[in-house]
């Protein structure tokens, strides 16, 4: 990256500086299309570089990537604070679980039911606390994180604590998705089309009203903008995107038990999002890749490597309050 | 008559804001709401907006019944405002500050915005270039890419001038728009809001606290004190009520107390 950090004034003028020219580098369209090209370059010929063990995990920062962009719209554009986004994850698993191992239907044919669940979800738990001021909603979102897992240990239908397995792999035309390097791709796809979506709903009327109502809601409200029903729109977008991340992990692993989707699961996605600065999607994605590669990068450190982890972490933020990623200022 | 309110009366735990308000702002017509301190002036804005429920009352806007509206849809049926404390969205740029006032004349939901549908690119260019007209006519289209929070107090004020404009609407509430602003600003200011009624056909309703201007500019003026409407007419006739001057006067006399 373009900055470090500066220890005094004069730097941190400089930085000011190096940080516009990080951005200016990459202003102009074509230089932009070159660096998308050569990022998706790197993603295709990855996993043949890389170990069978590496691709599993970069699969895993992949599925990140979606589910960190996914909660980044909820918190970083409409500053709405989640600490159950997990359950989204978990309704898309466990929808697509159960409609294709328990009552036989197609994998591809149970998705639009298992998106229209998370929406459903994102509309029951958003409708009646989205009126609330983003304090309670944060206790709200936790306690229906915690419903969703205690519902799915102790339902049949959810297969107990134990979950679901016996998943069975979906088939594209024919083909198998079933190695370790088909879902390498399946997640690369996924996080390719969630940074595209990202960025079209930042640029949009919608992600503008989301910016507007986490700035000011009054005034927002005053240009005629009902907060009630544009924070409840970024809530069922979240869910989806969660929900997307459900459906490929349920598949990939084959299966899925209520352990996957427990708060520490919401905590380490809303980690990477603040990690990577909330509402800016290269810093989420950063934040994502950070969260999964982290502890494995650090696996010298045996059993320490999680607490150097935090360390780690903690000092980032204490430096970087507002992410790694640099502000983008005019 | 395009606003109408009549016995609209609220109060806050036991205390009386407005009572009884008999108000109206003709159409096509620029009026003053004036008044000493504390009078209830933003808390009539506050009410006609919905931002505030009244106890009591009726408020029509064209006819249409405008009570218990929540103020997205206050502002969706015609009725802009600005606030008395400057509120833009600080970290966001000057057009986009402007954009938000086109919200409620567009629809574009998220699906839309994700596909790029051509209807949405259309209604996308159609809320730019509103947008920068919209600036453009208060003066500030060079400003547009700066971040609102990095502007001169009084263009600060212009652009949420704009902002308001943009809902395109039919009534304008200007809450003390010369508040802070400079001699050569003000009569700028006097210029834009008789260019908003000329030229954009929308009537304007404002609270100022200095007299020039609102005697230059307004051709009614409506007196509020302690929540009740104490005189209206013409700036001549207004100038000239005795209760106007003996409520001006007793804030003079609270003011020396102090
Ligand atoms: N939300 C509220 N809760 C309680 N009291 C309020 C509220 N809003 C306004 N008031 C009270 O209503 C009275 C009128 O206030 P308002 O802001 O409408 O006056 P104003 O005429 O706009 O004064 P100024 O010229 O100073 O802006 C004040 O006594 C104020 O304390
Ligand atoms: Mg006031």
């Amino acid at each position: 990256m373009a900055d470090s950090t500066p220890s005094t004034p004069p730097d941190e003028e400089r930085r000011g500086n190096a940080v516009q020219r990080f951005y200016a580098a990459f202003e102009s369209p074509p230089r932009r299309r070159a660096l998308h090209l050569l990022l998706l370059a790197i993603l295709v010929v990855t996993p043949w570089l890389a170990s069978q063990y590496m691709t599993v995990i970069l699969t895993n920062a992949l599925l990140y990537v979606v589910l960190c962009l996914g909660l980044n719209v909820v918190v970083g554009y409409a500053g709405l604070l989640d600490l159950g986004y997990a359950a989204f994850f978990a309704v898309g698993a466990y929808t697509i679980g159960i409609l294709t191992q328990q009552f036989g239907i197609n994998f591809w044919a149970a998705i639009p039911f298992a998106l229209a669940a998370a929406a459903l979800a994102g509309v029951i738990i958003g409708g009646p606390t989205l009126r609330l001021r983003s304090d309670y909603l944060a206790i709200v979102t936790l306690g229906f994180g915690e419903i969703v897992r205690f519902s799915a240990r102790n339902l049949e239908i959810t297969g107990g604590a134990s979950g679901l397995s016996h998943i069975p792999e979906p088939t594209l035309l024919g083909w198998y998705i079933d190695s370790a390097i088909d879902f390498y791709y399946v997640f690369a796809v996924l996080a390719v089309l969630a940074y595209i979506a990202s960025q079209r709903l930042f640029d949009s009327r919608l992600g503008r009203a989301w910016r507007y109502v986490r700035h000011d809601e009054d005034a927002a409200e005053a240009m005629g903008i009902n907060r009630v029903a544009v924070k409840l729109a970024a809530y069922i977008t979240g869910a989806i995107f969660g929900a997307l991340g459900g459906i490929f992990f349920a598949v990939n692993l084959g299966a899925i038990s209520p352990e996957s989707f427990s708060f520490q699961q919401s905590v380490l996605i809303l980690l990477a999002v603040v990690l990577g600065g909330m509402g800016k999607i290269p810093g989420v994605i950063l934040g994502a890749f950070i969260v999964v590669l982290g502890p494995e990068l650090l696996r010298d450190f045996g059993t320490l490597r999680l607490l150097v982890f935090a360390v780690l972490l903690l000092l980032i933020m204490l430096f970087r309050p507002s992410g790694i990623w640099p502000e983008k200022r005019s | 008559m395009l606003l109408q309110l009549k016995g609209v009366s609220l109060s806050f735990a036991g205390n009386t804001v407005l009572d009884a308000v008999d108000f109206g702002v003709e159409r096509g017509r620029i009026q003053s709401l004036i008044g000493p301190n504390g009078a209830g002036k933003t808390s009539l804005f506050n009410v006609i907006t919905g931002f505030y429920r009244p106890q009591l009352g009726e408020i029509s806007l064209d006819g249409q019944p405008l009570i218990k509206r929540k103020p997205h849809t206050v502002t969706r049926l015609g009725i802009a405002r600005t606030f008395q404390n400057v509120r833009l969205f600080h970290e966001m740029s000057v057009l986009e500050n402007v954009m938000a006032g086109q919200h409620c004349r567009s629809r574009a939901g998220a699906l839309a915005a994700v596909l790029r549908l051509p209807s949405q690119r259309a209604e996308e260019r159609r809320i730019f270039e509103t947008s920068l007209e919209c600036l453009d006519f208060v003066g500030l289209t060079a400003y547009r890419d700066r971040l609102a929070t990095n502007l001169a107090y009084g263009h600060q004020r212009r652009v949420e001038i704009a902002r308001a404009l943009a809902t395109e609407p039919r009534l304008l509430l200007l809450d003390e728009p010369a508040a802070g602003l400079n001699s050569g600003e003000k009569q700028a200011l006097i210029e834009l809001i008789q260019r908003i009624r000329d030229a954009r056909g929308v009537s304007v309703l404002l609270i100022e606290h200095d007299m020039s201007l609102v005697m230059n500019v307004s051709e009614h003026i409506s007196v509020l004190d302690h929540g009740s409407l104490i005189t209206e007419g013409t700036p001549q006739a207004v100038q000239n009520d005795p209760a106007v001057i003996e409520a001006y006067l007793g804030q003079d006399d609270e003011e020396l107390a102090l």
